[in-house]
């Protein structure tokens, strides 16, 4: 199977976010791979262990982007691009899906694209439907598990995620699904592919590489962001004899509160 | 000069530290409680290529250089010294000294095992009735025919009870007027016919792993198992400690940093006189003093490191960094009770075990005294490396890299 895996250089959930003169930063903490894009990584190794094939992770970005396909490289990946170009900058995800889709139908034959739920700084989540269009292939967003995948027949039947509980899908390759967290339990990039990662040249994809002659300008546009305000919390223990007077109150402090 | 880690070492820095935050973290302070060590940690530790970090990979290691070590160390500690322990008794003192000392033989007779993670290591120096003053051990080796007759106890062994190879120093003959002479280094399976051992309990901190007793009762070990010269133990106890030392001053980097993290993160959140306490100047102070040692802490052990990757002799260098960052590191952990007041002094924050842990790194492999003692004599010109038959090898990425 040639299976391809979408990843975005996020920064740390760890870092703190503030909002400088309309600009997002998050001070000297380190970027990293987005990490549910961990678990669309994993789960292109689960497959790729299962069926046999080749990995390719792509990744849209500036040039310090590669340090993200760096850790999909020391996970397993087979081969990382680093789609770049000043052109791409701004990108909103209609850009973003046209670049991908571009620099997907560069690689050979591919059955099948992961992608992560959303990217955890821009939170859109829509990136995977849109490649998906673009390239006219279905898509299977939400995905929480992989019941069923036949390289052979060409069919996967998935479980999406929705508010109501499980939906099972099936669906035909080539596909792309995105995956959510819990399909699986990233491994550690391992010491042999960190030294095979700090080895690696990536190769960079630029808009000419792609045959873009014209890149369109993005749809969106973020004319301001602020930090939201900050919102006093305040803790109160509801206190009592037995649990059902402890339930009681609690359930009179909810109607209080016009909670329930 | 370049201080930047490369992509490398970042990637392991992150490696080990998720492996350490997300699987040992939330278990710690259950196992402390217990006085026991995981089951899990040295498994788990070995199937991530921990236990292999530095060795070449054609001797089953992971081909990474020595600051990897160091970085290894603090990441590790940061969370537990437990785990960085087996760091410094595995890695530090007996793979590093197989690696170091071995014939090619005893290297793929005994180092491949350990780099794998397939067995463990450990260190054996310490006597019941002698630490600081090793060159007085009383343990004995006797040479019948082709085998030597190990007798004796060792004291305050980490990893005493899971080790399965242990660097075990004897004399080999009798004390003379330089006691030190009849020293020699010996590795012994502990699977042998006539070893007993145990774990000790009852310890202030690292309490989360296992520090024992090995006793050897007419062991019969091989000839092919002495490691280097007879007569050559003490000096070859003295070089491992070069890097034993080295992987304890790492940690305990890793160490100050996790005060300084729990001591931000109260600060912060703690009200007194209606303001954070972290806008109070005394407050303030222990955390900028933190700080300080942190960095200075850092600096000296990344010294030691990169003297070790360009085959330097570092005795110096990192009896410094261990002695600077081990008392930096229980200074930082009795500044962050302080800051935590009565919270601290409770094991519902992980404070109170930095302080029991670190207090151990300022006794074990050479107390602060033995390391005030080392560098009065490097400063006085009373002490001097003498040559060593074998120094510990560089870095060569290219060679350490290359497959079996």
């Amino acid at each position: 199977m040639n299976i391809v895996v979408c990843v975005k250089q996020a920064p740390d959930t760890a870092a703190t976010v503030t909002v400088q003169d309309g600009k997002v930063s998050w001070g000297d903490a380190p970027l990293v791979l987005n990490p549910w894009d961990e678990y669309a990584v994993e789960q292109a190794l689960l497959t790729k262990e299962e069926h046999g094939g080749k990995i390719t992770a792509i990744s849209l970005g500036p040039e310090d982007a590669k340090e993200a396909l760096k850790t999909a490289l020391a996970m397993g990946v087979d081969e990382a691009i680093l789609v770049s170009d000043p052109a791409f900058a701004g990108a909103d995800t209609l850009v973003a899906s046209k670049v991908l889709a571009a620099a997907i139908s560069k690689v050979e034959a591919v059955d099948l694209i992961f992608f992560g739920r959303s990217a955890v700084d821009s939170d859109s989540g829509v990136l995977g439907a849109q490649v998906a269009r673009r390239l006219g292939w279905p898509s299977l967003s939400l995905v929480a598990a992989v019941n069923n995948l036949s390289p052979e027949g060409g069919t996967i039947e998935v479980e999406r995620m929705i508010d109501e509980g499980r939906q099972i899908v099936k669906g035909s390759l080539p596909v792309v699904v995105s995956v959510v967290k819990g399909i699986n339990e990233p491994r550690y990039p391992s010491f042999m592919g960190i030294r095979k990662a700090s080895r690696a040249e990536i190769p960079l994809w630029t808009a000419v590489d792609l045959g873009l002659t014209a890149v369109p300008s993005p749809a969106m546009t973020w004319p301001e962001i602020f930090a939201p305000l900050k919102i006093e919390t305040k803790c109160e223990f509801i206190e009592g004899e037995t649990p059902v007077v402890i339930a009681e109150k609690l359930a009179d402090r909810l109607m209080e509160e016009k909670v329930i | 000069m370049d201080f930047n880690l490369s992509s490398e070492h970042k990637m392991v820095q992150r490696m080990v530290r998720d492996f350490a935050q997300k699987e040992v973290a939330p278990v710690i302070k259950e196992w402390d409680r217990k006085q026991d060590m995981a089951p899990f940690v040295l498994p788990r530790m070995a199937e991530l290529g921990i236990l292999g970090v530095c060795i070449p990979v054609r001797y089953g290691g992971q081909g990474m250089d020595y600051i990897t070590l160091g970085l290894v160390c603090e990441e590790l500690e940061a969370i537990d010294s437990t785990l960085r322990v087996v760091m410094s008794v595995h890695m530090g003192l007996c793979c590093l000294g197989i690696f170091q000392l071995g014939t090619e033989e005893q290297k793929h007779e005994h180092l491949i095992p350990l780099a794998r993670g397939e067995k463990i290591g450990a260190y054996g120096l310490t006597e019941p009735g002698v630490g600081s003053d090793p060159a007085n051990i009383s343990s004995t080796a006797r040479l019948e025919r082709d085998e030597y007759i190990i007798n004796g106890e060792k004291m305050w062994i980490s990893l005493a009870t899971k080790a399965h190879t242990v660097l075990w120093f004897a004399r080999t003959a009798p004390k003379g007027e330089i006691p030190h002479e009849g020293i020699t280094a010996f590795i012994l399976d502990t699977s042998l016919a006539g070893v007993t051992r145990g774990d000790i309990h009852g310890k202030l901190g690292v309490r989360a792993g296992s520090t024992g007793w090995i006793n050897c009762q007419d062991v019969r070990l091989p000839m092919g198992n002495r490691l280097g010269e007879e007569g050559e133990g003490f000096k070859i106890a003295m070089s491992c400690l070069d890097n034993g030392r080295y992987t304890v001053g790492s940690g305990a980097v890793g160490l100050i940093r996790a005060c300084i993290e729990a001591s931000v993160s109260y600060a912060n959140e703690r009200h007194a006189f209606g303001r954070p306490i972290s806008r109070f100047q005394l407050i303030q102070q222990k955390i900028a003093k933190m700080a300080q040692s942190y960095e200075a802490a850092r600096l000296l052990n990344l010294q030691a490191g990169w003297m070790k990757n360009q085959g330097l002799r570092n005795t110096k260098e990192t009896s410094l960094a261990k002695w600077f960052a081990t008392d930096a590191s229980f200074a930082a952990a009795s500044e962050a009770i302080q800051v935590h007041g009565a919270y601290g002094y409770s094991d519902e924050y992980d404070v109170e075990r930095f302080l029991r842990n670190a207090r151990g790194g300022i006794i074990y492999e050479g107390s602060s005294e033995i390391q005030t003692l080392i560098q009065a004599g490097y400063a006085l010109g009373l002490r001097d490396d003498s040559p060593l038959r074998c120094e510990l090898p560089g870095y060569d990425p290219d060679d350490w890299q290359t497959g079996a």
